[in-house]
Formats: C-alpha cells, sequence, structure tokens
C-alpha cells in the first residue's frame, strides 16, 4: 500500500518525534539532568542512523522528499545539535536551569529542521519552520531570571513572527499565481508567468523571509542580541543549525520552484551577499564582547555561503554545502571555548593572556580563529577555497574578489583575539576545568576542522555523493 | 437583494473594525471585535463556506476573543496606556499603505481562475464543504496536518517551561 510507503520514507522524522516524547516523559522520573541529555544524544544518534537507511523518494502526495541533499543538511543539524547537548550540561548547572525540557525541545527543533530540508512542498515548509523557531524561541529565553535572555526571547520572538508573516505572504502570493503549493508543479506552471509583477512580489516576500532565517543583512538586527542574550550552548547551535536549514529551503524553493526567474532571484540574493559581507565583517572589528562578535561573525559567513547559491551550479550548491558543514564544527568549536570558559570569557578582553595561563585551551581557539579567518591547514580554508572557486567558474568574478577582500577584513577581529591570547600579559588568573562532554566537543570539532582542513577528499566527495542522489 | 446583504456585510464590517482601533477601553474594543467576527463569518456563509463560517464564529469569535478578554481581565487595564507612537510621520505611512494596498490589487488581478482540479463546485455540491474538506485534510494534507500537533505540543511545553518554578 502507498501508505506504508510513505511512513517508511518519514521514518526518521517519526523516530525522533517519538523519542523526544519519551525523553520529554522520562524527565518526570529521571531526576539526574545529565542522563536525559545522554538520552537526547541517543535519540539523535538513532535518528541519524535511519536517516542513513532511507531509500530516497517522494511521500504523502509528493510533499516530503527524501534525496542526498536533504540528507546532507540533516547531518549538519545532528551534528551540531549532539555538539550543542554536550556543551550544554555544565552550562545549565552552573546558570542554575537545568530542566530536562531544554533536551527535548532541542530535539524538537531538530525535527522541525529535518522537515524544512525534507519539504518539497511550501506548507510542509513553512510548518517546518516554525516548529523549529518555535522551540528556539523558548530555548533562548531559558534562563528565564537573566533579563538579557529574557529581551533575546522576546525579540527574536516578535521579529521570527513577522518574518513568518512575511514567508505566509509570499507563499499565499505564490499560490495566487499557480494555484500550488508543491514546488515541481510551481516551477512548471510558473514558466509561461515570468513577467508578472506579483511574481516579482512573491520573490522578494519570500527573499526577505528567509534572509531572516539566515541573519542576511538588511535582516539581521536581531541576530547580535539574541545571540548575546541566548544560553551560549543555544547561540552556537542557533548560529549553525537554523541557519543551515535556511539554506536548504533557499536552495530547494529557489533553484527548484523558481527556476524560471532565475535572473531575479540571482540578483536579490546578490545584494543580500554583498551587504551581508559587508556589513557582518564591518560592525564586527568594532565589538568588545565575543558573543557580539561572533555573532556578527555569523552574518558575514551567510553572506559567504550564500555565494554558492547564487552561482547556481551544481557546484556552487555542493560548496554551499560543504561550507555549511565545515562552518558547523568551526563555529561550535568556538564557541566551546566560549562556553568554557563561562562567565570568565565574555568580553574579548578576558582573553588576553590566556596563552600564557591555559596554553591548550588557547591553542585550540588559536585554530578556530584560524579556521573562521580561512587559513590552511584548517577546514575554513578549505570551505572558502572551493567556495570562491565554484563562484568564479559560474562567471561572478567580482564577487568572488569582494568576498576575498571581506575576508582579509575578517582577518583584524580573528586575530585580534589570537593576538591578545599570545602577545598580552595576563590580568588574571583563570581555571579552566571542562567536563568531559565538554572535552568531548572540543576534542572532535578541534579534530574534524583540521583533518577537513588536511584532506579535504572524503568530504568534498561526501558532499558530491550527496547532491548526484 | 444579494447586493444589499453584501453591503450591508461590508459596511459593518469596515464601520467596526474603526469602531475596534479608536475605542479607549479595551473592553468596548473586543466588543467590537466580537460582532465584528460575527459579520466575517456571514460572509463567509453567503460565499456558501459553511464550514469556513462555523470555524471562524468558533475559533475567532469563541475562542480568540475569550483570551482577549482575559488578558484584559488579568492585566485589570481600565483605560488603554497613553504613549508616544512609534513611527510619528505620516509621510512615511502614508505610501508604506499604499504601497501594501497596490500590492493586494496587484495580487487581486493575478488571480488564475484556470487550474480546476476535483474541487468544482458540483462537487463541493454532491459532497458538502465540510465532508470535502476533511477528506482533503485527512488524506492529501496528513503530514502537515500531523506536524501541526507538534507545533502545539512544543509550544505547551515552552510555555510550562518558561513559567515553571525555580530551582533551588
Amino acid at each position: 500500500m502507498d501508505f506504508s510507503r510513505d511512513m517508511a520514507l518519514i521514518k526518521p522524522e517519526l523516530w525522533l518525534t517519538g523519542l523526544a516524547i519519551i525523553v520529554l516523559l522520562l524527565e518526570l522520573i529521571i531526576k539526574k539532568k545529565e542522563v536525559i541529555a545522554f538520552l537526547g544524544i541517543i535519540a539523535i544518534a538513532v535518528t541519524a542512523f535511519i536517516v542513513l537507511n532511507v531509500a530516497p523518494g517522494l511521500a504523502f502526495k509528493e510533499m516530503y522528499i527524501s534525496d542526498g541533499y536533504s540528507m546532507f543538511f540533516k547531518f549538519i543539524f545532528f551534528i551540531s545539535s549532539i555538539l550543542t547537548i554536550l556543551l550544554s550540561m555544565r552550562y545549565l548547572r552552573n546558570e542554575n536551569v537545568h530542566y530536562g525540557e531544554y533536551y527535548s525541545l532541542l530535539l524538537f527543533s531538530v525535527l522541525g529542521m529535518s522537515f524544512m530540508a525534507s519539504s518539497n512542498d511550501l506548507i510542509l515548509l513553512y510548518l517546518g519552520t516554525e516548529l523549529m523557531a518555535l522551540s528556539i524561541y523558548v530555548l533562548t529565553g531559558f534562563k528565564r531570571y537573566d533579563a538579557r535572555s529574557n529581551e533575546a526571547a522576546l525579540k527574536y520572538f516578535l521579529l521570527g513572527a513577522f518574518s513568518s508573516a512575511l514567508l505566509l505572504y509570499g507563499i499565499s502570493y505564490i499560490y495566487l499565481l499557480t494555484g500550488t503549493t508543491n514546488l515541481r508543479e510551481i516551477a512548471e506552471r510558473l514558466i509561461s508567468e515570468s513577467s508578472e509583477p506579483v511574481l516579482m512580489i512573491a520573490l522578494l516576500f519570500l527573499a526577505s523571509a528567509f534572509a531572516f532565517k539566515i541573519a542576511a543583512v538588511p535582516f539581521h538586527m536581531w541576530s547580535p542580541d539574541v545571540y548575546e542574550g541566548a544560553p551560549t550552548p543555544i547561540t552556537a547551535f542557533m548560529s549553525v543549525g537554523p541557519k543551515a536549514a535556511g539554506f536548504a529551503v533557499i536552495g530547494r524553493v529557489f533553484i527548484i520552484a523558481l527556476g524560471s526567474i532565475a535572473v531575479d532571484w540571482k540578483t536579490v540574493l546578490m545584494v543580500l551577499s554583498v551587504l551581508t559581507m559587508i556589513v557582518g565583517n564591518v560592525l564586527a572589528i568594532s565589538q568588545t564582547n565575543i558573543k557580539r562578535m561572533l555573532a556578527y561573525s555569523s552574518i558575514a559567513h551567510s553572506g559567504y555561503a550564500l555565494l554558492g547559491i547564487i552561482a547556481g551550479t551544481p557546484e556552487g550548491i555542493r560548496s554551499t554545502m560543504l561550507y555549511l558543514f565545515i562552518y558547523a564544527f568551526m563555529n561550535i568549536g568556538a564557541f566551546a571555548i566560549v562556553t568554557i570558559l563561562g562567565r570568565e570569557g565574555e568580553l574579548i578582553s578576558d582573553y588576553e593572556g590566556l596563552g600564557k595561563i591555559e596554553p591548550l585551551w588557547a591553542a585550540i581557539m588559536l585554530i578556530f580563529m584560524f579556521s573562521l579567518t580561512g587559513i590552511p591547514p584548517t577546514a575554513g580554508f578549505v570551505g572558502k577555497f572551493y567556495l570562491f572557486m565554484s563562484v568564479i567558474n559560474a562567471g561572478y568574478t567580482g564577487l568572488a574578489i569582494l568576498a576575498v577582500i571581506m575576508s582579509a577584513v575578517s582577518a583584524y577581529f580573528y586575530l585580534r583575539v589570537v593576538m591578545l591570547m599570545y602577545m598580552k600579559e595576563p590580568s588574571r588568573t583563570i581555571s579552566v576545568s571542562p567536563n568531559l562532554p565538554e572535552a568531548l566537543a572540543v576534542t572532535i570539532t578541534t579534530g574534524l576542522v583540521l583533518l577537513m582542513g588536511v584532506s579535504p577528499y572524503y568530504f568534498i566527495e561526501f558532499a558530491k555523493v550527496s547532491m548526484s542522489l | 437583494m444579494q447586493y444589499i446583504f453584501f453591503a450591508y456585510l461590508s459596511v459593518a464590517i469596515i464601520g467596526l473594525s474603526i469602531f475596534i482601533i479608536t475605542r479607549k477601553n479595551p473592553v468596548h474594543s473586543v466588543l467590537g471585535m466580537l460582532f465584528m467576527f460575527i459579520h466575517v463569518g456571514a460572509l463567509y456563509l453567503f460565499l456558501n463556506a459553511e464550514f469556513l463560517a462555523a470555524v471562524q464564529v468558533i475559533v475567532y469569535a469563541g475562542a480568540i476573543l475569550v483570551l482577549f478578554l482575559f488578558a484584559i481581565m488579568i492585566l485589570n487595564i481600565k483605560e488603554e496606556l497613553q504613549t508616544e507612537l512609534f513611527i510619528g510621520s505620516w509621510v512615511m505611512a502614508i505610501p508604506v499603505v499604499m504601497g501594501l494596498l497596490i500590492m493586494l490589487f496587484l495580487g487581486l488581478r493575478a488571480v488564475k481562475a484556470g487550474y480546476t482540479g476535483l474541487h468544482n463546485i458540483d462537487y463541493i455540491k454532491t459532497m458538502t464543504h465540510t465532508k470535502a474538506f476533511g477528506k482533503e485534510l485527512f488524506a492529501n494534507y496528513l503530514l502537515p496536518f500531523e506536524v501541526i500537533s507538534v507545533i502545539l505540543l512544543v509550544a505547551i511545553v515552552g510555555a510550562i517551561v518558561l513559567a515553571k518554578r525555580r530551582l533551588r
């Protein structure tokens, strides 16, 4: 029967839903929250294993699609959520907000993101976005007695609701023109409609809504405040998972559904990307708080990642995917160090002389800063190299030049942290004592950032295979 | 006859909307809203969309208005707060509103009536609205429907988490 085939295709999501609910219920019985965190990791690992064994195909009246593209993005979500859980335990304990619901909300947001990556229909895409966003609003405000966390959650919620409205507006205009919400049918029916002015309006609405999700300029206003106020592990998660999910839907909607007006959306995305790279990098220079600095840096990285989608070629999409994969490790890695230092590592000036007091942690931070700048032999270099190559091959040399110049600008604020760590005398003593999960997270991220930097071949092949499925 | 009915409904909806946003007393606004929702429901009924009309009355006039009244009751607002306008300038507001209106009209112009599938008027007439809608919702839109249930679960869990008692 058709229905059982459909169920087989959405098996990863079914399992994740079930396990998230089980984790939510076990929270009642199990008092030791670390066990809940461990169960959360197991839930994601089980889901990841199931994703590997799902055949590609369409399900539920072509609403849900399972293919290599969605699988690749799902792996980014799984990895970033596992790393986030590893980083969360001690942080939440220290902040005295160690509730078990944290982990199930995280699982639900991963569920929302996997629906986003797998949606072949605008309705499912919207609902996935809401599921993801709703969970993250709550997680942002998880430090309930911290005014900054409250402010961040409220701000994110209001602006997020605004962007959802924009998304729905765009979807309704597309529906108006085509009478369908299915991405492939939209593509077929739009071929004859490409000069309709309403289509431009729809495109602008969709682009603004997605730009909000990936924090592209001029829809980036929320991100520094939200990143600063949210619990640090959630900031790490937000800057990677939802952002990758945003790119997943941008890729699918623009390249598949709006393929007939590629010239128009490429212009829109180009403007967004140029503004994002310039504003993100320039504003990051003047920041004093490290979370704000990383927030602006994450804005700038959205600008780079957009380049591959602008190129529009399979090579471009692939390099955006690879870049987001690499970015997940290096950004969560940098946030891991910030999390481990905790309250003693909020300001950039707190890193003065870290190289003398804690040589190991300073060295690891150095690797992540190098990687974010894009200096070999780290993964960041490989990612940027393939991204810029694909843009040049697609004929947008000017964009690539701008991106390289902006990378040079970014070296100022990344390497300033390195400079402070190694060339300044320590002004105070810091004791860094990570627990086992945190150490594990740092080991994984550092290891992979170096491994991908030295031998990127397997990861490039992984992205290639995902695209060709 | 139908023109008179439509004219009454549209004038009443517009009048009530203006009434809602100009009241100082929030309870009056909410009561105005109740009447407006019922009129909108009547408009749906007028378009032969009886299911939508029922949903309109039950969800909006019933559930959402009660929520509004609860909020007013809990906050004990007698008179609306007098604050500075967020955006004071008419120079900005008028072009934005005009732009939105133009967009709306462009959208209405672009509606394509050509795509007819299973759900033509005869089909709806024999099936009735509610049955056709239900069939569509639980067959073709089953997955989104189930995802909504997870969204609601997250909303409930989130609300409880944010209002929970502090850990000692």
